[in-house]
């Protein structure tokens, strides 16, 4: 028999309704996994009883004859962006260390009245800063992966659900919530070999989530396959009033909905993305992802999207200075941190609060989205990438007189190594290029894995679709995965 | 344009960050660094192009003026450094 732990989303949720286990086995079978992958450093908070109490409830709702909670029995691991009533909530930052909120964000309550339950808070870069999780005040998260050369070089995850990526890929969770800014669903799931969807900007409510750049954050499910990304999704998407960008729109049924079959679908492949310096097996991927989604039944047109090298800098102007705004609530006032040195006053303990309880790059993040917002600069910075959005978005809504959706590349390379590209922040950015765009034109995307590179290490593609057309994206994603065929996993070693 | 030190030591400050001189001179060629990239920005002609507020086409809704949560005073100071009397607690502002 499978290990219960080896099970997806779907996997689980169909054995506990037909009773070939209970939800109790399920959450120990995850828990002790959680328990043995410290190396990973995947968790910053273990909840196991919270783990326990959902399957109990589940189990005790089965024996009274209901099983229908759509995620009854299933123990998802929660990244610690989203606040949880009654657990510690740091956005993996020093300066909220020992937060515990006295209320529940809106996505993860609807993933417990789903009937999951929480494994426990998934490590991040620290405020969902960084494309590599080495920017987390708790320490690294370590891939599961590892190249195939020999060597044990300890691999990033991807960032900023780094946490999420590698506790999915190491079977510590079937499934995990993620949030994505600029790409920090889609590029750690390319990562590590796994799915992860970011829905249409609102159609997940930012409530209860610690806030980035409002104007992109945007939470999705990250899992093993596209079904369960479906699943997961439907559970967090909906309405939520007290988020003023939240959609009031009812919720598709995605998986009801999934069909492999793209027959009248046309897939745009945006010429603008074979960038310089890509490496030859991504361009191959890409190429086979075409193939795939051609044999699906559609049909492929090159399509332009002109001002996509323009997407990362205004992102990089767009996001910090959101994020300076964002940030200021931690004054070391009403909660977290807080540094007092002796005879300060109300400024000098703001000052020293922030200076100890940021991180570098959360601080280097802060400065420039202060420097572009400053008097004198505001238009040069602000304003102009504010407009060169604008062209970005109107760059997707013409390709959408000509296609359906488009295929990229997520990510332009494999994992690399921890320590490798931490020197240059710029090289670091330049992780994002193919999942900003998407994001500042808040598109639903998606990320699946394609197949290994000559390292062994898994390659991601990536579907972007129309305004909230989720369910094409998903469609897209099963065809690719059907396709793929990938069931590659990494071998445990921790 | 280049930023130095003392414009390094003033954006500190309006971000309400202490940083030492030492800190300040190591951010400069990183913020310079940056900042020269994002200035390709310059190039794209946004002649009558409209700056982007909102990504997707959303009203922005008003609640009623109405009181929705009475009484959280203890929930609402549970996480703070400092609460004294039923109030955040800062260092004295006024002498």
């Amino acid at each position: 028999m499978t290990k219960l732990t080896d099970l997806t989303v779907a996997g689980i949720r169909d054995g506990f309704r037909a009773g070939d286990f209970s939800a109790r086995e399920v959450a120990e079978g995850f828990n002790a996994a959680v328990a043995g992958a410290k190396a990973l450093n995947a968790f910053i908070v273990d909840t196991p009883d919270h783990a326990l109490a959902a399957a109990d409830a589940a189990d005790a709702a089965r024996a009274a004859g209901d099983a229908a909670k759509p995620l009854a029995g299933v123990p998802i691991g929660m990244k610690d962006l989203f606040c949880t009533k009654g657990v510690q909530t740091t956005a993996a930052s020093h300066i909220l260390e020992g937060f515990v909120p006295p209320y529940e964000s809106t996505v993860s309550g609807k993933l417990w009245e789903a009937g999951a339950g929480m494994l426990g808070k998934l490590n991040l870069d620290q405020f969902a800063m960084g494309s590599s999780n080495e920017t987390s005040y708790f320490g690294n998260v370590i891939s599961p992966w590892r190249r195939s050369d020999g060597g044990n070089a300890a691999m990033a995850p991807g960032g900023s659900s780094g946490g999420s990526a590698s506790a999915i890929a190491a079977r510590l969770c079937p499934a995990a919530t993620g949030t994505d800014t600029g790409g920090s669903i889609r590029q750690p799931a390319a990562f590590v070999g796994i799915s992860g969807i970011k829905p249409t900007y609102g159609r997940c409510s930012r409530w209860g989530v610690v806030a980035f750049a409002s104007s992109l954050d945007q939470a999705g499910p990250m899992a093993r396959d596209v079904r369960d990304c479906a699943i997961m999704l439907e559970a967090m998407s909906g309405f939520d009033p007290k988020d003023s960008t939240s959609l009031d729109l009812a919720v598709p049924q995605w998986e009801a909905g999934l069909s492999s079959d793209l027959k009248g679908k046309r897939v745009g492949i945006p010429k603008e993305y074979r960038v310089e310096g890509m490496p030859a097996e991504i361009e191959a991927l890409w190429q086979q992802g075409i193939d795939w989604l051609r044999d699906a039944g559609a049909e492929i047109v090159e399509v332009s999207l002109p001002h996509t090298r323009y997407a990362l800098p205004a992102y990089y102007i767009i996001a910090p200075a959101e994020a300076s705004s964002n940030l200021a609530r931690y004054d070391g006032v009403r909660y977290g941190q807080r540094e007092l040195p002796e005879g300060a006053n109300l400024q000098d303990m703001y000052a020293a609060t922030r200076s100890a309880g940021f991180g570098p790059e959360v601080k280097r993040r802060i400065m420039i989205g202060t420097y572009v917002l400053s008097a004198g600069y505001y238009d040069a910075y602000y304003t102009q990438a504010q407009k060169v959005r604008t062209l970005i978005a109107r760059d997707f809504a013409e390709a959408w007189d000509h296609c359906d959706l488009l295929l990229t590349p997520t990510a332009p390379s494999a994992a690399f190594a921890l320590g490798e590209k931490m020197a240059d922040p710029l090289a670091m950015y330049l992780n994002d290029v193919f999942t900003v765009p998407s994001s500042l034109a808040g598109l639903p995307a998606m990320s699946v894995p394609g197949g290994l590179d000559a390292g062994g290490l898994p390659l991601g593609l990536q579907v972007i679709g129309r305004p909230l057309d989720e369910q094409s994206v998903l469609n897209a994603g099963l065809a690719l995965e059907e396709r793929a065929g990938f069931t590659a996993r990494a071998e445990a070693w921790w | 344009m280049s930023v130095d030190t003392a414009t390094v030591k003033r954006i500190a400050s309006l971000a309400r960050i202490a940083i030492t001189d030492d800190e300040a001179q190591a951010m400069a060629p990183e913020l310079n660094n940056i900042l020269g990239w994002i200035e390709q920005l310059g190039e794209v002609d946004c002649t009558g192009i409209e700056p982007m507020t909102a990504v997707i086409p959303n009203t922005l809704r008003l609640r009623e003026d109405v009181v929705t949560e009475p009484d959280q005073r203890d929930l609402v100071l549970a996480n703070a450094p400092q609460a004294e009397h039923g109030f955040f607690a800062v260092p004295k502002v006024i002498e």
